[in-house]
């Protein structure tokens, strides 16, 4: 589903990924994992596409239904509109903006691109009370503005529940953990196995293997200095927790 | 980079109109306002107005306390008078006797701004009074009007036909002695529209005056008076642009509306006068004295506007709350961009016992340009149990522009409750790229952004006008962002 091909980005100039590859089928889990500034931000930021970084060479391949694209020939809203799908590590606020008519307005124009028919308040409220109980969260967050007064926590379930709305065939979740409690995080996993099936994938990038209790992972990897350097499967992150990224990285 | 070709798509209303046109000369004195009375065919009171407000005006200095840079106006270097030949003369026989006699590029003009003139065509729900360079050419859907007796014609036609009205109400909200720019207005004033509402009525249909700039060195002197009697509602919509030029152009409007008791006058602008271009050549110089007075118990003023024009804009529209329990209110959306500068506020003054007044001030700047919030709230002594919220908002698009916020609060009754809140935004790379991630277009993420922001404001406007205001913000902030 994704070829990333020895992928170089800089940021103002500077190198931060240095050579990536990686490769995701559908149906699979991927956890990405390393150190501070090792470039895993990055890493999922340049697959939604944000405009600041700049692709110095190499390749992002996506397939779906049989169809090659590069992504990186397309816009951000173009590759959200191809099913890739982002989980923001500190979303921002929209003032103004209910997430009722953010997420209509996001849906409605996936749909339309992808050629299902647009649906209307009385169908979309129906749906979308739906995906709320699934990230139990209070229906009333639909008429608050977007993020705005949400806590850390509510902003990531809100992530979440806009996971579960758009329905993405490849979903990049940076650090979707961090600054959640236990039973927040609870709730998040139950998410995202939930809305996992064998026509989608995952790359989840964490910092902490807590998560992996929840979600199993089909492969782990560790990134360091802007490269991947150590693939395995869920037991690489047992011994990270334990052992520490210098473990990796000295060897 | 100057490319005319994308300006002109910013601008769709900056085409020309060719057509027979007869222009004073350039230059101001007392034979130019002589001569415009008598163009105009006025009575002998008028002309006597007039030259009582030139003799304020020539005794005035010209305001600089607005942060606005440009240079001085030569008021001897514009003309003062312009219109279509056929709308010339003493006796009303040249001129069309109804909308089907108007020029055909008059027409083809009106249309182009999205105004018909043909019945069949034309938008039910709202009469428009087409202002064409300083004379109005012609008011539609009248019948309608005249059922209920409401007057809605040029201020020109109304000093001929309603003089007891205007000789009552002209100059008693707005005096000449008020400003500069009102000082001139009422010396040189050629057409605006002319309101009233009965006792009781509430307008059938919104009324709208449509404010064309055409001529080229020509000056448009919009005078608009509207009085809404005891118990009466109306809601006024006012648009206006002009061709695109290289020279600025000048526009100093007076307008003015009285509520009586329990009457609503609900006023919305959408400003789209020619900005300039890239540089910062040529636009609308738009100095406007803009005041309601709520002079009956319980009346209520609002003014609603989009200021998205326009290189200069010197605006403040306010109310004089003189009845009890009077209220008034300011919705303002400003937006600047290139090298617009913009010093927009209101005024309110409070007089009555227990009057009320809410301001919403949303300020947008991009580009190079200006934005200048400034406000009053004034609170006489008679003024027990005023109260006044407002809020005023700044986005800034990139980090050459300016936003600024100037209240003055003047409290002279221990009574009064006021509340100001005030808040500067951005809107960021990580704004647009969260909606883009989310399969929005970067047209849509804008409009997102910007309806968010402006939110409070728009939904003032009657629906069609604020899907307008909407798209027109869009446009012109599509080249600034990203």
């Amino acid at each position: 589903m994704l070829q990333v091909k020895d992928l170089h980005v800089s940021v103002d100039g500077v190198e931060i990924l240095k050579g990536l590859s990686l490769d995701v089928k559908a149906g699979e889990i991927h956890a990405i994992m390393g150190p501070n500034g090792s470039g895993k931000s990055t890493l999922s930021k340049v697959i939604a596409g944000h405009p600041s970084y700049e692709v110095t060479s190499g390749e992002v391949n996506y397939d779906i239904d049989f169809e090659a694209k590069n992504l990186l020939d397309l816009e951000a809203d173009e590759r959200a509109k191809e099913g890739v799908f982002l989980a923001f590590q500190y979303p921002t606020n929209i003032p103004g903006i209910t997430n009722y008519d953010f997420l209509k307005t996001s849906f409605n124009s996936i749909c339309t691109h992808q050629g299902a028919p647009e649906l209307g308040d009385e169908d979309f409220t129906k749906f979308i009370n739906e995906k709320v109980k699934l990230v139990e969260m209070d229906p009333r967050f639909l008429d608050r503005p977007v993020n705005e007064g949400f806590s850390g926590g509510e902003k990531k379930r809100n992530e979440i529940l806009q996971m579960a709305v758009l329905k993405p065939r490849l979903a990049l979740l940076d650090e979707t953990d961090s600054g959640l409690d236990i039973d927040a995080l609870k709730i998040v996993s139950q998410g995202i196995n939930s809305l996992h099936n064998k026509n989608n994938a995952f790359v989840i990038v964490t910092h902490y293997q807590r998560l992996l209790d929840h979600i199993v992972p089909d492969f782990v990897h560790v990134l360091a200095d802007g490269k991947i350097v150590k693939t395995g499967d869920k037991d690489l992150a047992l011994r990270l927790e334990k052992e520490g990224y210098d473990w990796v990285t000295k060897h | 980079m100057t490319d005319s070709s994308t300006i002109n798509k910013n601008y769709k209303y900056g085409f020309t109109t060719q057509i027979d046109m007869e222009q004073l000369e350039k230059g101001l004195n007392e034979d130019v306002i002589r001569k415009i009375s008598e163009l105009k065919d006025e009575p002998e009171w008028m002309l006597q107005n007039r030259l009582r407000s030139y003799k304020v005006w020539l005794k005035m200095k010209e305001p600089n306390w607005a942060k606005l840079n440009y240079d001085p106006i030569d008021y001897q270097d514009i003309s003062y008078f312009s219109a279509p030949k056929s709308y010339i003369g003493n006796s009303k026989e040249g001129k069309p006797k109804s909308l089907d006699d108007l020029d055909p590029e008059l027409i083809k003009t009106f249309e182009r701004l999205g105004i018909s003139v043909n019945e069949q065509k034309r938008i039910s729900g709202v009469a428009v009074d087409m202002v064409f360079d300083s004379v109005s050419v012609g008011t539609t859907n009248k019948e309608i009007l005249d059922k209920y007796g409401v007057i809605f014609c040029s201020i020109s036609e109304a000093i001929k036909e309603y003089p007891d009205l205007v000789k009552k109400y002209y100059g008693s909200v707005v005096p000449a002695t008020d400003n500069f720019f009102a000082a001139l207005n009422g010396a040189v004033f050629t057409d605006g529209s002319f309101c009233y509402i009965p006792k009781g009525v509430t307008c059938p249909i919104d009324l709208s005056t449509y404010f064309r700039i055409n001529a080229e060195e020509t000056g448009q002197f919009e005078r608009t008076l509207l009085i809404a009697e005891e118990g009466s509602y109306v809601n006024y919509l006012e648009g206006c642009t002009a061709p695109m030029r290289d020279e600025n152009q000048l526009h100093a409007a007076v307008v003015e509306l009285v509520a009586l008791k329990d009457a609503e006058i609900k006023y919305s602008t959408v400003q789209n006068w020619y900005a300039g271009d890239k540089d910062g050549k040529g636009g609308i110089y738009n100095f406007v004295t803009k005041r309601g007075k709520c002079l009956g118990e319980n009346s209520k003023i609002s003014w609603t506007q989009v200021e998205s024009g326009s290189a200069i804009t010197w605006k403040y529209p306010s109310v004089i709350l003189q009845g009890d329990h009077s209220q008034g209110a300011f919705y303002s959306v400003a937006l600047t961009h290139d090298h617009m500068q913009a010093d927009t506020g209101t005024k309110m003054i409070h007089v009555g016992k227990n009057t009320k007044s809410t301001i919403i001030s949303k300020g947008i700047s991009a580009d190079k340009s200006s934005n200048v919030y400034r406000g009053q709230v004034k609170v006489m002594p008679s003024a027990t149990g005023a109260r006044n919220y407002s809020q005023c908002d700044s986005m800034l698009v990139g980090d050459q522009c300016n936003a600024s916020t100037v209240p003055y609060i003047e409290v002279k009754n221990k009574t009064a409750v006021l509340e100001h809140e005030a808040s500067t935004s951005r809107i960021s790379e990580d704004q647009l790229f969260y909606l883009q991630s989310r399969g929005l277009t970067m047209e849509q993420s804008i409009s997102m952004l910007v309806n968010g922001f402006c939110k409070e404001v728009f939904k003032q406007l009657p629906l069609e006008f604020s899907v307008e205001a909407v798209k027109l913000i869009e446009m012109k902030l599509e080249n600034s962002v990203g």
